[in-house]
């Protein structure tokens, strides 16, 4: 799941838990699935440094990516 | 031979509204003229050219058989800067006028280049300007939005320039999550134009790229006239993922600008347009966060002040953390996870169920010798209510 797909599904979730017409199991089970979903983000958003690397195409015309200093 | 003309008006032949006053038809014309010749390209050698004082030039334009009248207003002419002298031959893009107090027809100058040279190059570019938007390349309904929060990003550009450092500069600071794939390419020079085109034919074969971002630093007209190619541009529009142009500095404008999903007047721009900012992005899942906590304070209020009664600090603790909204989201996340109904389940509470699953809350809902549920930490348990 990308970062915008996990921050929009916890906004549903928030919205959901806020309207106040979840029964109890399935407010419990929203509220853990937030709880993980906010991990994830933080590791996203914790994520060290932007990482660099150059694309080569070889004589065959396959692609790979090489480690770069910038 | 006066009472020739003046009989037939008597007997009313010319009637007052059909003769045109001299004004009358001179305006006429001028608005056909106005109207009906949209601005174009002229070739010709400048002669009897007269700056005035007020800034305005007004020469004539000829070849070896015609002689045009021609004036270039002040604003237009300050790109110029000297006149051009008699003799010269120039390019100017023009529009037509014609003058009412003279019943003259003239030219209006928007654009002179005193070159032949400088000439043909604005004119292979009008060529490529036209081609590229009767195919509709510039097209603001072609425009796509670009991703929120893109994670990878590939990089059209040189790797020696001054715009790949800026670009990365720019990600990191915002962006640490970014991920940022070179597809290196000469952006200036004779064998630029080949290798921007399978460069950005290359991007396409990224399946990870979401983005793509196209540039280079500031240059010589020259040095950035690759860009104004119609087979770069035409390869920009094929590009699968939003594109972002930046070529140049602030004032530098070329086509691949209009063909690009979104123009950034410098590399740096790009990448800010590119990337959300970390910080913002934190701010708002703290804000997430505090709602989480916020909607759940409501679902355990009476599991919360029997916590409470029973003096339990860790509670005051989480709710001094959540209405100060501390911004570090992983601490949030644990004390978060403290409050969950399944911690004050392991604290000993029990949630009581039917068989449907429905939460028995009230004396009334228990019914005497009715099975029901009940949730305990590590699951549940059968039960029976006594019968009455």
């Amino acid at each position: 799941m990308s970062l915008a797909e996990e921050l929009e599904r916890l906004e549903a979730i928030v919205r959901q838990l806020e309207a106040d017409d979840v029964d109890l199991d399935a407010a419990l089970a929203l509220f853990e699935e937030g709880v993980r979903r906010l991990r994830v983000a933080r590791e996203q958003l914790g994520a060290a440094e932007a990482k660099v690397q150059a694309v080569l195409e070889d004589a065959g015309g396959s692609l790979r990516l090489g480690d770069l200093d910038v | 031979m006066t009472d020739l003309f003046i009989a037939p008006a008597r007997a009313g032949v010319f009637p007052d509204d059909e003769v045109w006053t001299v004004s009358e038809l001179n305006e006429t014309v001028r608005a056909l003229v106005q109207d009906n010749l949209p601005p174009f390209w002229i070739r010709g050698e400048v002669n009897e050219l007269r700056a005035y004082a007020s800034g305005h030039w007004y020469f004539s334009l000829k070849d070896a058989d015609a002689k045009v009248r021609c004036c270039m207003w002040k604003q237009a002419n300050a790109r110029v800067g000297k006149p051009p002298s008699d003799g010269t031959e120039i390019y100017a893009q023009v529009r037509s006028d014609f003058y009412p107090a003279r019943g003259e027809f003239q030219l209006i100058v928007l654009t002179l280049l005193p070159t032949a040279a400088l000439g043909q190059h604005m004119l292979e570019l009008e060529r490529v300007k036209q081609a590229l938007a009767a195919d509709g390349l510039f097209d603001p309904a072609r425009k796509r939005p670009l991703p929120r929060y893109a994670g990878t990003i590939a990089l059209v550009t040189s790797p020696d320039g001054a715009a790949l450092r800026d670009l990365v500069t720019v990600a990191r600071r915002r962006w640490p999550a970014a991920r940022l794939l070179l597809v290196p390419t000469r952006v200036q020079g004779a064998e630029a134009e080949g290798e921007l085109v399978r460069a950005l034919g290359l991007v396409n074969r990224l399946e990870q790229a979401e983005l793509c971002i196209v540039g280079r630093g500031g240059g010589s007209r020259d040095d950035l006239a690759v860009f104004n190619s119609e087979a770069v541009c035409r390869a920009m529009a094929q590009v699968r993922v939003p594109t972002i142009s930046a070529v140049g500095h602030e004032t530098d404008v070329s086509l691949c600008d209009f063909v690009a999903d979104y123009r950034a007047p410098t590399p740096s721009a790009a990448m800010e347009a590119a990337v959300a900012d970390v910080r913002e992005v934190t701010a708002a899942v703290d804000q997430l966060a505090a709602r989480l906590a916020g909607s759940l304070t409501l679902r355990t209020r009476l599991a919360r002040e029997r916590l409470a009664r029973a003096g339990d600090r860790m509670q005051c603790a989480v709710e001094s953390v959540v209405s100060t909204r501390r911004t570090l989201i992983e601490k949030l996340a644990v004390q978060l996870d403290a409050l969950s109904p399944l911690r004050v389940l392991e604290r000993g509470y029990a949630v009581a169920r039917d068989a449907d699953g429905r939460v028995l809350r009230r004396r009334a809902d228990f019914r005497p010798g009715a099975p029901f549920r009940l949730r305990v930490a590590d699951g549940d348990v059968g039960a029976r209510v006594e019968p009455a």
